[in-house]
């Protein structure tokens, strides 16, 4: 295939031009050729056709397309450095063996669609991955699935790539021997879109990234967080549901985050929440569903974070909010069958709460506004109690506990006089 | 033994022929379908039944099982001129008053459960965690109440404030005892003097153990995770199962031996 | 048939009984009587075993009670207030004590006869007067034929009709020879009922008797003389 005349190429009628192009050949193969070549891989060998990808690889230039057919490649380290496509045949696994990276780019705008990627080594000095980019511009993963790698997708220094559609299962039963699914580092302008990843150490994984989306992804039972976030502003995640994971997800040290309509439900454990944000600047938490999880919403030293309709339906706290948070604005949120609504750990509050529904709220409505005529208190005493002592948590659902609630609710001696929300919906916001 | 079934079976009927006990078990049917209806799944009606129950069993249990011991004063003379045993007329009046109580709280939660379709798959093990530490509440405090009653046999004013009294104490008063105790030893690991403190009071101790049940340990972080090993584990059942019996047998021992003694 | 030896019996300090001797002979009647708080019922309570004693024995049929109770098969109780569980009807509450004592309800039929009780037995005791309770406690007491009759105040609350047929059974029972311990205030009942007699005063026995060497002793023309008479030699 290599070495096959230029002419077998052309069609038909062009074959009179074929003098013309001679003249022009010098031309030609000078510049990147026009026309791709196709190598295929085939285990199962056959005529023009490549027994191992890493042949293949070798004998790649830019613009070529690499076909893998259906089989078990025990290949690792496979060095990407052409602009290619490879692509496989459904049934293609291209199998590591715990030897180390099994596919590395080096390459810009390489395509990877449709492969199977298996078993990276699993190391505590080296992040190896299932498939490495490093310091390229463009590509696409797309299709494939990832199982039993250390690291799923991992993306160092790169920009303008996507990563739709793909699957990743990690195996490991341990923290330290699970690697995070999509792991993107010093990375700019990424797509990831609607990924499956289960059970890795972190699903997705973002540090200092910039201007990148996250959308429409599902993250479940991923040991430590659904999402990881740090440095990375003015990125945004949205439609992504994260469900079971070890602690939730968490969004640290960012400006200008934008989290909408995301879904976190169930994470649920002695020290899991839904979204931890911390040092969180300038960023917009919107519609976003936060279900039965042990802590709804944390933020810690976070700033000018506008919190609104979002959905807080059984979680053991809503909302934690330390007091190192400042100017945050919860508004219009629906606060339903929660065990505390708000906790905080100080008497002070510099946040906002306002027209929010609460499902706790028993005052009335006289002018019939839709309005409550009484103010809410979300902290109750109770939840002051424990978040000084944790122990206390064992009063729960005490009759003290509601006496000790009622009497502070009247006269607030220890919960933030001004933590209120002096206009609180009578009806479910919509 | 005998003679002990034939007045549980008598006290039984006159009892279910009063209003009492028929409006006690209608007041749980009435509360557990209401719950059903609005408060949305299995596992929220059984919590929210549990914080009712938690506070109406021992409090009913404490009065009723004093009230009943000074309203059938002339029908326990009546009994003791004839040839029985105190010790047969005792258990047979504590059968026989426990009984219907138990029975009219169990039939109350346990039919709506039914009707509206509650005990299949997950929710059964909670349910029947809920039913019998309602059970076993009941038993307990009627047996208090047995001892507070035949220890004021002559004063019902004292022996009614007494029971109010204990009542207050064990559902209020010995939870602020505890949080005291967390308040003013906050420096210290406490996880185990207040889980010793807990297992203590019956009330708590049912408390407990149904929260933790339904799953609510992952709320309670460092502090559920104890409590949570120590119940899950046999030594942590025994030793509450244990503390129970301790609540139910002492209180009715007392009662008993003053019974036996006391003249009428 | 009943011996008391040196029974003594305090409530919260106050001695209601003081070192009290004497024995309630076979088959016949004998009356306590003494005025309010002088000890009688708490005596009857005693031999009942439903009060216990301070000090002293107390022997039915010639076994000490000591705790037992096989003994009250023998005895018959009428208490002086006769109150019931509320929602029981008769019929149950005669069927309960039967089922309870497990003795042969002899007389049930002829008792609730002469009582009249026919019309009450599916009556709840609640709508039940004091005259209809008070048969009712007679008919359980009597109705197993029992050795020993104690009866405490039985008449009061009886139509004058009912009383005098009360009275009458009485006697068919003294005469057929079982013995009979009666309390009453009214004088002249005891006097017409019963043989032997014991006053009671202060907790102290002031007479134990024959109905008939008091009152040739005395002299008085009736009971009630004769038992005030001892009350002022008393003081």
């Amino acid at each position: 295939m290599r070495n096959a005349s230029l002419e077998a190429f052309l069609p038909q009628w062009l074959r009179p031009c074929y003098i013309v192009m001679i003249c022009l050949a010098p031309l030609i193969l000078w510049s990147p050729r026009l026309v791709a070549d196709q190598l295929i891989v085939d285990k199962a060998g056959g005529s023009d056709t490549y027994a191992t990808i890493k042949e293949a690889l070798q004998q790649a230039t830019d613009g070529d397309h690499l076909f893998i057919r259906s089989g078990h490649y025990l290949e690792h380290n496979l060095q990407v450095n052409k602009s290619i496509v490879i692509e496989g045949e459904d049934g293609a696994i291209v199998d590591g063996d715990h030897q180390g990276y099994v596919m590395v780019v080096h390459a810009d705008s390489v395509t990877i669609n449709n492969l199977e990627i298996h078993n990276s080594k699993v190391s505590y000095v080296e992040d190896y991955a299932g498939l490495l980019f490093e310091e390229v511009k463009g590509g696409k993963v797309t299709n494939s699935r990832f199982k039993g790698n250390f690291f799923g997708i991992y993306l160092a220094k790169s920009e303008g790539v996507t990563i739709a559609n793909n699957e990743l299962h990690s195996k490991f039963k341990r923290e330290s021997g699970a690697g995070n699914g999509i792991h993107l580092w010093y990375c700019k302008d990424i797509h990831v879109h609607n990924n499956r990843v289960f059970g890795h150490r972190d699903g997705i994984y973002f540090e200092f990234v910039e201007s990148s989306l996250i959308t429409e992804n599902y993250s479940e039972n991923n040991m430590r967080y659904g999402l990881h976030f740090m440095f990375s502003d003015s990125c945004a995640y949205r439609n992504n549901t994260f469900r079971d994971n070890g602690a939730g997800v968490a969004v640290m040290y960012t400006q200008h985050v934008v989290m909408e309509d995301n879904t976190f439900i169930h994470n649920w454990g002695t020290a899991s929440y839904g979204l931890l944000l911390k040092e969180i600047k300038y960023s917009k938490v919107r519609n976003n569903r936060f279900e039965q999880n042990t802590i709804g919403l944390y933020t810690e030293a976070s700033t000018d974070v506008e919190i609104t309709h979002n959905e807080f339906v059984e979680n053991g706290w809503a909302a934690k909010v330390q007091a190192n948070s400042v100017d945050n604005n919860f508004k219009e949120n629906n606060f339903i069958g929660n065990t505390f609504d708000v906790a905080t750990n100080s008497r002070q509050n510099y946040n906002q709460f306002d027209g929010n529904y609460w499902s706790h709220y028993n005052g009335y409505d006289l002018d019939q506004d839709g309005v409550g005529d009484v103010p809410y208190r979300p902290v109750t005493l109770f939840s002051y109690l424990v978040q000084r002592h944790s122990v206390a948590i064992i009063l729960l659902r005490s009759m003290l506990v509601d006496l000790l609630n009622a009497a502070e609710r009247v006269m607030p001696v220890l919960t933030p006089e001004t933590l209120v929300d002096s206009k609180p919906k009578m009806k479910q916001i919509k | 033994m005998r003679t002990t079934l034939r007045i549980l079976q008598y006290e039984w009927k006159d009892l279910l022929r009063g209003k009492w006990v028929a409006g006690y078990g209608i007041f749980f049917l009435v509360l557990t379908d209401l719950l059903l209806r609005f408060a949305g799944s299995g596992a929220n009606v059984l919590i929210s039944l549990t914080n009712v129950m938690l506070l109406f069993i021992p409090l009913a249990a404490l009065i009723y099982g004093v009230l009943y011991l000074y309203q059938s004063r002339e029908f326990v003379e009546l009994l003791l001129a004839q040839p029985i045993s105190r010790n047969s007329l005792y258990w047979g009046i504590y059968g026989g008053l426990s009984v219907p109580l138990t029975g009219a709280f169990l039939v109350g939660v346990a039919l709506p459960l039914t009707w509206h379709g509650v005990w299949t798959s997950e929710a059964l093990a909670s349910a029947l965690l809920v039913l019998g530490m309602g059970s076993l509440l009941t038993l307990l405090f009627i047996g208090l109440g047995f001892w507070l009653g035949f220890a004021f046999y002559e004063d019902r004013i004292k022996g009614f404030g007494f029971a109010l009294i204990a009542w207050l104490v064990m559902a209020v008063l010995y939870d602020a005892l505890v949080l005291l105790v967390i308040y003013v030893f906050g420096d210290y690991p406490l996880e185990k003097p207040v889980l010793a403190m807990s297992v203590l009071n019956p009330i708590d101790l049912a408390r407990i153990v149904i929260l933790l049940k339904f799953d609510i340990s992952a709320l309670m972080g460092y502090t559920g995770a104890v409590f949570s090993r120590f119940f899950g584990s046999a030594w942590g059942m025994v030793a509450a199962l244990f503390c129970m019996g301790l609540w139910w047998s002492i209180p009715l021992w007392r009662g008993q031996r003053i019974f036996t003694k006391r003249d009428f | 048939m009943i011996r008391i030896e040196n029974i003594s019996k305090s409530f919260d300090r106050l001695e209601v009984l003081k070192r009290i001797s004497l024995q309630i002979p076979r088959g016949q009647a004998t009356g306590i009587v003494g005025p309010n708080g002088s000890g009688k019922t708490t005596l009857i309570k005693m031999i009942l075993g439903l009060v216990k004693p301070d000090e002293g024995t107390i022997q039915v049929a010639d076994k000490e009670l000591n705790g037992h109770f096989e003994y009250r098969h023998l005895i018959g109780y009428m208490p002086q207030i006769a109150r019931y569980p509320e929602n029981m009807k008769v019929r149950e509450l005669i069927d309960f004590i039967k089922e309870v004592r497990n003795d042969e309800a002899v007389f049930e039929q002829e008792l609730i006869e002469e009582f009249e009780l026919t019309r009450e037995l599916n009556k709840p005791l609640r709508n039940l007067s004091g005259g209809y309770r008070q048969k009712v406690g007679a008919c359980i007491a009597m109705m197993f034929d029992p050795l020993i009759l104690i009866l405490d105040e039985p008449t009061a609350g009886l139509d004058p009709q009912s009383s005098q047929r009360f009275k009458r059974r009485l006697e068919h029972e003294k005469d057929k020879g079982k013995t009979i311990l009666l309390t009453s205030h009214i004088m002249s009942e005891i006097e017409e009922l019963t043989d032997h007699l014991v006053f009671l005063l202060e907790g102290k026995i002031r007479y134990d008797g024959s109905m008939n060497d008091l009152m040739q002793d005395t002299r008085e023309p009736h009971l009630e003389a004769a038992v005030a008479r001892m009350m002022e030699e008393n003081l």
